[in-house]
């Protein structure tokens, strides 16, 4: 339901039965999960601090290790716009110093326009990284913006012919240590593995990955890992933030 | 449902026919968020987003008039015993604000509003969300376990999480400490339906309420257990946002959302749904329904027969529906063997109708299944008949060979022969549905002198007869190859 209708002047129940956490996946991959209120404005049920302890992919592949800038203000009423040269124009643009080579630090500042953003090193606490529950519950702009995603994967040895396979609502665009990898164009939801990049090598050690994401209305989030040539997921990869 | 439809008083357009096409449904079946098609009465009823909804005498014609209170957003319906069960969201949901939802179900002995009987109980929401969470607490889905008789209902919207609750099915109210369990992400508008051991998700996906521009599409994934995890053809979960495409935009239609499933027999499922814009109706949102077809355990949508002119194969044998005339030999034998092959290729036309028809009786002509030889009494030629109604899914046709005006028809004897000329008779009506395994059933609109429903079957494998349809055989099955 994208359109707001009536609200009509019902006698509703709240119900009893719904408890007071996010949904949150298992590492095992199992899925289903009994839903419960997440009323609270607080990134804390999907985010932790990211720490520098060893942290690699989970046990599908995705990255969970993120660091992630506020969201910049891009009112935009819908979605239907993203098509592909509106994004390549909304993020070839430069919104603050060093966008496209940051590695950015925790709390580390930027200045948009008359938007002061901090960067916050965080962990997921599910295979995709809820852009919306992190704005809304850092209480900053969360519907008409722009999301930066900045991480590092250090990869034991030289990977050929890996694909960096992403989902993401809305649309957004990723790049690997500093080359375009893949965008996603469009009114999209977030699918695992929607759009997958050409064959890429990932360096041996450090490896920058770094995104945009953007959004009119609705829930922004997005999920990234890497697949072999086999299209199963890699994790014998380590995660950093800086 | 995503945006409030009216309905419109707008002069139906009727479909103009033409060779090719596939002609939506007629009357004025502008419809948003249709609810899963009921029957009650001998007629047909959905329910859309706003309140109301369409009615149907014969499943093909629809025009408002269906009465449903509460307004609010995408309704569902049901009938368990000798009641229906209606469920909406009586909030419109929404991302400007206003994620508070509320789902709400309500009885009725009767969908007639001119029954004595109709009146509708007092609505029980059975679901809610509130302020941010990750839910929108709309787009209701039932469905009746048939394994158990447990009442299930699905429910939300992009903004976060389906949800399922469980219901029951005497009251219609949550049932105690029942508690919601998620099972997708990534649509809404979801339905539930269960099949030889696999419970279905379906879900709407892509962009709403956008006209012809709507990328609106319905996926589905399934599951052994009905609370997931639904996985789709390739083992992801819907939670991942997975899902397998059942329909999407094609011809000259958008934004196929909102499922339904309306079971008409053995081997006969259609699916409802409305798109998103008809181009062919000012671009208006439509009530669809088309044959739901099964392939190795997936669902997904037919295509509503197309007028043109076919081959009527038999699935018996493969051979084809034709009339009782001479076989007309074609000019030219087989080549000798050890001929110049340096001699010109030049093309052989074919046997056309003006070469046999003198050859043809001018009466009536039986009807036999025979080899395809692309001959003219292969060749039929079928089109709608205005103002001759129908059944859910399309109208009725008329069947004749190709450049002629000779009807296929039902006979008093339950036989098919073919009669001079057309003449709009019943018995010379002909409903074509497709099945479940995408072949085709064909039965009269009447047999003369009888109540029984007969198709058109293959009795041996060159002789077409009527009997009672039977999706177990192929002498009950059909299928038109254009060539």
């Amino acid at each position: 339901m994208k359109h707001k209708t009536l609200l009509l002047a019902v006698n509703f129940v709240i119900l009893g039965g719904l408890g007071l956490q996010g949904y949150s996946a298992t590492p095992k991959g199992k899925m289903s999960s009994t839903a419960k209120s997440d009323t609270t404005r607080s990134i804390s049920p999907y985010f932790t601090p990211a720490t520098a302890l060893k942290k690699t992919p989970d046990s599908k592949g995705f990255i969970r290790r993120w660091s992630l800038l506020e969201p910049i203000s891009k009112p935009n009423r819908g979605n239907t716009v993203f098509v592909d040269s509106y994004i390549r124009t909304a993020f070839a643009t430069e919104y603050f110093p060093n966008q496209f080579t940051i590695v950015p630090k925790d709390g580390e500042k930027v200045k948009v326009g008359e938007q002061e953003l901090t960067w916050h090193a965080l962990e997921s606490t599910n295979y995709n990284v809820k852009l919306f529950r992190f704005a809304y519950g850092l209480r900053k702009q969360y519907y008409g913006v722009i999301f930066w995603a900045v991480t590092v994967v250090n990869s034991p040895q030289e990977m050929k012919n890996v694909r960096m396979a992403v989902g993401s609502n809305s649309a957004s665009m990723w790049w690997l240590n500093g080359k375009e990898a893949v965008i996603l164009s469009g009114d999209r939801r977030m699918v695992v593995d929607d759009c997958v990049s050409p064959r890429l090598t990932l360096n041996k050690g450090k490896n920058v990955i770094r995104g945009a994401v953007i959004n009119g209305p609705g829930m922004s989030d997005f999920c990234v890992r890497f697949l072999n040539e086999k299209g199963e997921p890699i994790k014998n990869l380590t995660i950093s933030y800086e | 449902m995503k945006s409030r439809i009216k309905i419109m008083g707008a002069t139906a357009l009727l479909s103009v026919v033409l060779t090719g096409t596939v002609i939506a449904q007629v009357g004025k079946p502008f419809i948003h968020d249709p609810s899963t098609i009921m029957e009650c009465n001998g007629k047909y009823y959905t329910f859309g987003t706003g309140g109301g909804g369409l009615i149907s005498e014969d499943g093909w014609t629809w025009n408002s008039g269906a009465v449903r209170p509460g307004g609010g957003a995408a309704p569902d319906a049901i009938k368990i015993g000798d009641r229906y069960l209606v469920v909406y969201g009586s909030t419109g949901g929404g991302l400007g604000g206003g994620h508070d939802g509320r789902i709400n179900t309500m009885w009725n002995k009767t969908l007639d509003p001119k029954s004595p009987d109709f009146k509708f109980s007092e609505p029980i929401v059975v679901a809610s969300s509130e302020n941010m969470e990750d839910c929108d607490a709309i787009d209701p889905g039932l469905l009746l376990d048939p394994t158990d008789g447990r009442l299930w209902l699905s429910y939300g919207t992009y903004f976060g999480f389906i949800r399922l609750v469980e219901l029951d099915p005497k009251t219609g109210k949550r049932v105690e400490g029942n508690k919601a369990i998620n099972i997708a992400i990534d649509c809404e508008a979801t339905d539930l339906m269960y099949r030889d051991g696999w419970y279905y998700l379906l879900g709407t996906h892509g962009t709403c309420c956008d006209g012809a521009n709507s990328t609106y599409n319905i996926v589905v994934g399934r599951s052994r257990k009905v609370t997931g995890p639904y996985l789709d053809n390739m083992g992801r979960d819907m939670l991942e946002g997975g899902g397998k495409m059942v329909v999407a935009a094609g011809g000259r239609v958008t934004g196929p959302g909102h499922f339904g499933r309306l079971i008409i027999g053995d081997g006969v499922e259609k699916m409802s749904c409305h798109y998103e814009a008809d181009l062919d109706q000012s671009g208006r949102s439509v009530l669809a329904i088309r044959p739901l077809l099964w392939k190795n355990g997936w669902p997904v949508a037919g295509d509503n027969f197309k007028e043109g002119t076919y081959e009527i194969e038999s699935e018996r044998r493969g051979y084809a529906l034709e009339l009782v005339v001479d076989f007309t030999r074609m000019a030219g034998g087989m080549r000798g063997f050890g001929r110049n092959t340096d001699e010109p290729v030049k093309p052989v036309p074919s046997q056309e109708l003006a070469d046999v028809i003198k050859t043809w009786p001018t009466g009536n002509i039986g009807i036999r299944i025979g080899d395809y030889m692309f001959r003219p009494h292969q060749k039929w030629t079928i089109t709608a008949v205005p103002d001759a109604g129908g059944y859910p899914g399309g109208p009725y046709y008329k069947i004749v060979i190709a450049g002629t005006d000779r009807a296929l028809a039902a006979t008093a004897e339950a036989e098919v022969i073919s009669v001079p000329s057309f003449t709009g008779a019943p018995e010379q009506l002909w409903r074509i549905d497709q099945l479940t395994d995408g072949t085709y059933r064909i039965m009269p609109k009447i047999v003369p002198n009888s109540k029984e429903k007969l198709a058109l079957v293959s009795s041996g494998d060159s002789t077409p007869t009527l009997a009672k349809f039977d999706m177990n055989s192929d002498n009950s099955k059909w299928n038109f190859k254009a060539h």
